[in-house]
């Protein structure tokens, strides 16, 4: 009796916001209500230098246009729902820790030390353990780039406390 | 009309891009609109001509190059070459790699040879037309475009749709280009000058696509041994030239229509190839017309796309989007003042299309077998090389890390439209074609007294809103069709 009910409870479907459909579905109607808020922001000019219409206008359009179409696909969902992905793998949330990383080292440290990390621990989180190339990708591969667009392209980075070492 | 070409210079760029695109088509993931991404600041360096040989070079030798792997590990370099897996690795199987990367090699350099002669007796017609667009004209050509993009591009068509409309949403950032007033800028004086086109394509193409290979960390290729390739038999000849020569007009008149080029092209020209078989049984388990079908349309769909980019400056697909912004950032202007001014600069690009088809034969024919081992590198390896020339190209532009931030962000937003079946292509054209639809919608309204109706009175404009009406009816009647 108790599996019959388990197996009931396995099938019933998730409830309606847990979907792919509907989180998709929300997160553009938001985000797209918030910027359709700000185009109100928007200074307005004078009727005797408007040439056309308002520049408010034509990204209000767009706002509703892709509001009405997102809401067409939700509503095109409840008969042919969405193919169902497969859950994200760990490596996936590494890589993006890995960009804010990128980030946060690029603003507060050095560039160059920042592509260093993020090759060095995108490279090791994908299965790479091999000293050398773990080198290769996080050491040689940056200086050879920093080479080129710095000596042929005449490139000036933002400085750094490795980048600053070359340019003082 | 290869005048241009004969320099040694010229000749160095055009062999370097054509090898260069043969690797980017190889490495599943990459392929010639990423990689042309990737070399567009590179190009700065570069004369216009030089620049532009580059990228149409990488763009023909990219689409070809996609066919070795689709055919020795079943796993399509480029999109375009999706079709060509269903033969071409079959008969890899079989043991006869080297006739089907014989038969994608020739039928390919036809193809590719075929539209640039498409290219270059119909693109001046085209530019001659286009004398007679205003602003309403190029108004509804634009919209045109879009809906074409949205109706036979791959996946949902309203998901196009919304994603074009995203594109030409994001060209609205910064200063509105008629009265100055800063729109959706939120205070930050980066964001005045609106978002660049290169750090969003990176973003959307090589920074979406090294997400997505972090999911695929487990995905094992099969690789079929090669030997080397062969040119096709009489008997193969026999069975494919009329197959080759309907797929490379198929492909030419696909690439013209704005959309996904050679994608789409390649899977009609594989369906049309079977269809018109005599052995149509044999499609899916090995046939060399599947092969010719599939990889004369998506070649030759690289010439077509060229004639609205170089005639309208309505990019065909999004590797001429690329194209495009190569011509615009070195300040020449696409569109029929091109073909008056700078015919010489034009025979310099259909020249280098012509060469690049001749060369990435050989390099096809002689090569294949060691372009097939770059596929060896490791993904752990190759991507995080990617993303430092990604992050140093985006920043070299124009020197600010905030565009390094606006590429990381569109990567991630890229990945998640991927992934929940919006292609990002759309947001790419509507991104470069979005100053031009504001633009002229703006100066026709202003022509036109704000009467919106006035648009129905001029008889190009007209006759392009009619076919828009069309091309988004067509998936609503093509689905009808299938359910019946």
């Amino acid at each position: 009796m108790n599996n019959v009910r388990n197996k009931k409870r396995a099938n019933k479907s998730l409830p309606f916001f847990f979907k792919d459909e509907f989180k998709v579905f929300f997160v553009i109607i938001f985000v797209s209500t918030i910027l359709l808020v700000t185009t109100f922001t928007f200074d307005k000019v004078p009727p005797i230098l408007n040439r056309g219409i308002q520049p408010a206008t034509f990204p209000k359009g767009l706002l509703v246009l892709i509001m009405f179409l997102t809401a067409v696909i939700y509503y095109l969902s409840f008969k042919n729902p969405w193919k169902k992905e497969k859950k994200l793998p760990k490596p996936f949330f590494l890589t993006i820790l890995s960009f804010i990383l990128f980030i946060i080292i690029s603003k507060t440290l050095d560039f160059f030390l920042a592509i260093s990390v993020l090759s060095i621990f995108v490279s090791y989180n994908w299965g790479e353990k091999r000293i050398f190339y773990l080198l290769l990708v996080g050491i040689l591969f940056p200086l050879v780039v920093f080479i080129f667009f710095e000596m042929i392209l005449g490139l000036r980075f933002p400085p750094g406390i490795i980048t600053n070492l070359y340019y003082y | 009309m290869m005048a241009p070409l004969f320099t040694s210079k010229l000749l160095i760029v055009l062999i370097f891009g054509t090898l260069f695109g043969l690797i980017l088509g190889v490495l599943p993931g990459l392929g010639p609109t990423t990689g042309g991404a990737l070399i567009l600041p590179f190009t700065m360096t570069l004369d216009p001509l030089s620049a532009i040989v580059l990228l149409t070079s990488i763009y023909c030798a990219g689409t070809y190059g996609g066919a070795i792997t689709a055919v020795l590990i079943n796993t399509p370099g480029t999109p375009a070459a999706a079709a060509t897996c269903l033969d071409g690795y079959p008969l890899a199987q079989k043991g006869e790699a080297g006739r089907a990367l014989g038969m994608a090699t020739v039928s390919s350099t036809v193809g590719g040879i075929f539209s640039v002669i498409v290219l270059v007796f119909f693109a001046p017609v085209l530019a001659q037309l286009a004398y007679e667009f205003g602003q309403p004209e190029y108004f509804a050509l634009a919209i045109f475009g879009l809906t074409m993009l949205a109706s036979i591009g791959e996946g949902s068509p309203i998901k196009n749709l919304i994603a074009g409309a995203f594109g030409i949403l994001i060209s609205t950032i910064g200063k509105d280009f008629m009265t100055s007033i800063d729109r959706f800028t939120y205070g930050i004086n980066e964001l005045s000058v609106g978002i660049g086109f290169i750090p969003v394509v990176v973003g959307l193409f090589a920074i979406s696509e090294m997400l997505t290979q972090s999911t695929l960390l487990d995905q094992v290729f099969k690789r079929v041994a090669l030997k080397a390739v062969k040119l096709p038999s009489l008997d193969d000849y026999k069975k494919t030239w009329k197959t080759i020569l309907r797929s490379s007009g198929i492909g030419s008149f696909i690439g013209v229509l704005p959309a996904e080029g050679g994608t789409v092209a390649s899977l009609i020209g594989y369906s049309e190839a079977k269809r018109f078989s005599k052995e149509p049984e044999e499609f899916g388990k090995g046939s060399i017309e599947g092969i010719a079908g599939a990889e004369a349309a998506n070649n030759a769909a690289t010439g077509g796309a060229m004639v609205p980019t170089l005639a309208l400056g309505i990019p065909g697909s999004a590797t001429t989007a690329v194209i495009l912004t190569g011509l615009i950032i070195h300040g020449v202007r696409p569109g029929p003042d091109l073909f008056r001014e700078q015919p010489d600069f034009l025979y310099g690009i259909f020249g280098a299309m012509l060469i690049a088809n001749v060369l990435f034969f050989i390099f096809g024919f002689f090569g294949a077998k060691l372009f097939a081992r770059i596929t060896l590198v490791p993904n752990k390896i190759l991507w995080p090389m990617i993303f430092a020339v990604s992050v140093c190209g985006t920043y070299s532009l124009s020197q600010s890390i905030i565009d390094v931030w606006i590429m990381l962000f569109f990567g991630v937003l890229g990945f998640f439209m991927r992934r929940f079946g919006f292609s990002v292509v759309p947001v790419i054209i509507g991104l470069i074609l979005g100053e031009l639809v504001e633009g002229t919608l703006r100066q026709s309204l202003v022509i036109f007294d704000g009467n919106w109706l006035m648009f129905l009175t001029r008889p190009i404009a007209l006759t392009f809103f009619i076919l828009s009406l069309i091309a988004l009816a067509f998936p609503l009647l093509r689905s009808k069709k299938r359910k019946k």
